[in-house]
């Protein structure tokens, strides 16, 4: 897992509500067998028209929004399709945070085994936040450690993070490497329980 | 105080709980398919790391692939995917039901039908429609790949313990209502993230006097409504749905189950976080209008005026659904036409899905300048309904009859919507771009894609014989 500590970078307004998985990552690119090159294919049928051409009014597309890190996005962002293929665009894309008043559960779980911070923050902290990255450049600075997130112009707000989660992510441990190590405890399990399933195989 | 269902199953899985970790819960069947588990492969392979129980693991193909000339795949990066799966599910000792097996079909439609699901187990898929499989008192949720890759590797996932939704649905449905109906009605009245953070429990009359399928149905869009898994108490349509498939306990191994599962009902004085009531008698067939599942009214009515929005943030979502859809504001629902319809998707493809629609267009025809697909859920459907003479009916009626997959779902294979063209569509999603990009789609049940095929635009299912008149 990667690891996640502090980042500052430029913040970018997606004010839309239930920003779905499909729009994040059109299925016609959920064919690659690899976890990289996903970027090229984010917000795909919204960032360009469908002759191919840029559509220079959508948010990511403007000029000034370039190089953003972190997406500030409207309420139950990530919902639908479980495709994990949508942290890996945001990802690859450049995005390492993004905030919201509320995630959908899936794509949550999704960007937290990535190392993409998805920060819930109060419904007027996002309002205030999407207002003020329409006003480039306006920067962020994420801190894990310390469950912060501060503006360039004063802002502040603390956020909420599962222990698990923090010590996983600050740590950037293998998930799969702590679980093997209770290896013992699984078998002990399937011992006691081993009526629960039906083999296939 | 007692247990809800939810909680029962839960405490039988949880392999190692402690402080601030969310529980380790041991996972008893994991399903597998080409599009989110290559990457999941990868990983093993690159840390040399066996899959644990591959006897608890079983794949098949479904999102990608075609549903007429099975065996030309003509997309080579989608025949990489496939090919992929086989390579892997043969390196890793994983049971395959492969293009050509009688078994392939959609994984949450061959789950059920092969007896692979059954009541108080866990069981996940890299899928979020595996909310599917709650409907026999399994606790059943979609997973994304990293975490695929953690249940091969472990038979395990580290998942907090959901909160608990009753969700009761009372009274009785009125003719040509259906689960569907029951379903996009739910998530019309209370939005696309009711559901966050909690597994729902599906009960009351309603639910007690559909038939497993229909279940199905109920349960899996409750990932539409945000919950990630649905579950509803088995009884003795479950046990009776159950006996005889292929990977069910048979005689008294088969008692012993059923004596156990009795067990799962959530127990009378169980508390739920949160509850909700439905009343059954007032849901009317459904049809979605706009770009999210809660975007839906009843067939007898219209598309909302901006006027009647609550928020600004509402009213713009619906703006842009009426810029992205076509629509006016106001419009009546049956005044929208449609020159697609696509029946199937794991919402709605099994034999019972394909009767009801058959019985709506029986000795008819779909009208002049519409496109209609069907595409049974797996193979075992598709020879069902042969064999049962509907497919006779759909293709005397001017409807395609496929093999079985995902297909225009999502579109990921040959089956797409055009662009602007209004879909009548038995799937769950009707997201911009879902079935194409541009595509227009309207989220029915199969009576009513069914009508709308022969009209060309919706008509209400319960009036039917008007219309002709």
């Amino acid at each position: 897992m990667s690891s996640f500590k502090e980042m500052t970078g430029k913040a970018v307004a997606m004010d839309r509500t239930n920003v779905d998985t499909d729009q994040i990552i059109p299925k016609q690119f959920l064919k690659r067998i690899e976890k990289t090159g996903f970027g090229q294919y984010l917000f795909y049928d919204w960032r360009f028209k469908p002759n191919g051409e840029l559509n220079e009014n959508f948010e990511l597309n403007l000029p000034e929004n370039h190089g953003a890190s972190i997406l500030i996005a409207n309420e139950n962002f990530g919902c639908g399709s479980s495709r994990e293929h949508a942290p890996w665009a945001l990802m690859d894309y450049g995005f390492k945070v993004i905030i919201a008043p509320s995630f959908a559960d899936i794509f949550h779980q999704n960007c937290l085994k990535n190392g993409v911070l998805p920060i819930v923050l109060k419904e007027d902290e996002v309002a205030y936040l999407l207002k003020q990255s329409r006003k480039q450049p306006y920067e962020l600075t994420v801190s894990l450690e310390n469950k912060s997130v501060l503006g360039s112009d004063g802002f502040k707000a603390e956020f909420d993070i599962h222990p698990y989660w923090y010590n996983m992510l600050l740590n950037g441990w293998d998930e799969i490497e702590l679980t093997l190590q209770l290896e013992e405890r699984i078998r002990e399990y399937e011992a006691e329980h081993s009526g629960n399933s039906t083999r296939i195989s | 105080m007692g247990n809800t269902i939810i909680e029962k199953i839960w405490e039988k899985h949880v392999v190692h709980r402690e402080a601030g970790k969310p529980d380790l819960v041991y996972i008893d069947l994991h399903l597998v398919h080409e599009v989110t588990s290559p990457q999941a492969f990868s990983g093993l392979r690159m840390k040399n790391r066996p899959v644990r129980r591959s006897d608890l693991t079983f794949a098949t193909m479904d999102h990608n692939v075609p549903t007429v000339n099975r065996n030309q795949i003509v997309d080579p990066v989608a025949k990489n995917q496939m090919d992929t799966l086989r390579s892997n599910c043969l390196e890793f000792d994983i049971p395959l039901a492969d293009l050509d097996s009688p078994d392939q079909g959609i994984v949450h439609v061959i789950g059920p039908e092969l007896g692979l699901t059954k009541p108080g187990m866990t069981i996940v898929c890299g899928d979020s429609h595996t909310s599917t499989h709650g409907a026999f008192g399994s606790l059943a949720f979609g997973i994304g790949t990293s975490e695929v890759e953690h249940v091969l590797a472990t038979q395990t996932l580290w998942q907090a313990k959901p909160k608990t939704l009753k969700v009761e649905v009372s009274g009785s449905l009125g003719p040509g209502v259906s689960a569907k109906d029951v379903i996009l009605y739910i998530i019309s009245k209370h939005g696309v993230k009711f559901g966050t953070g909690y597994v729902i429990e599906f009960c009351g009359d309603v639910i007690k006097n559909m038939s497993m399928e229909e279940r199905m149905t109920i349960c899996n869009m409750s990932i539409e409504g945000g919950a990630k898994a649905s579950i509803v108490a088995p009884d003795d349509k479950t046990f009776t749905y159950l006996n005889g498939r292929k990977y069910v306990p048979e005689g008294d191994d088969f008692l012993d189950n059923i004596l156990e599962w009795k067990q799962l009902e959530s127990d009378d004085d169980a508390e739920y976080d949160n509850a909700i009531e439905i009343d059954g008698n007032e849901i009317a067939p459904m049809v979605s209008w706009g770009t999210n599942p809660s975007m839906t009214a009843p067939v007898n009515s219209r598309v909302p005026y901006l006027s009647e929005c609550d928020t600004e943030a509402e009213r713009k979502a619906v703006q842009r659904a009426f810029e992205y859809m076509g629509l006016e504001e106001g419009q009546q629902i049956t005044d929208i036409n449609v020159t697609k319809v696509f029946i199937g998707s794991c919402t709605n493809s099994r034999l019972e899905d394909l009767r009801a629609a058959a019985e709506v267009i029986r000795g008819k025809k779909a009208a002049a300048g519409v496109q209609a697909i069907v595409v049974p859920g797996s193979q075992n459907v598709k020879k069902m309904a042969e064999e049962e003479g509907l497919a006779q009916i759909f293709m005397e009626a001017g409807f395609e009859w496929r093999e079985s997959g995902c297909s225009m779902c999502l579109s990921m294979n040959a089956d797409i919507v055009n662009p602007e063209e209004h879909c009548a569509s038995t799937s769950n999603r009707n997201f911009e771009g879902r079935q194409g990009a541009g595509a227009r789609t309207h989220l029915v049940s199969p009576q009513m894609a069914a009508a709308a095929a022969l009209h060309g635009h919706f008509v209400d299912v319960r009036n039917l014989a008007a219309v002709e008149v």
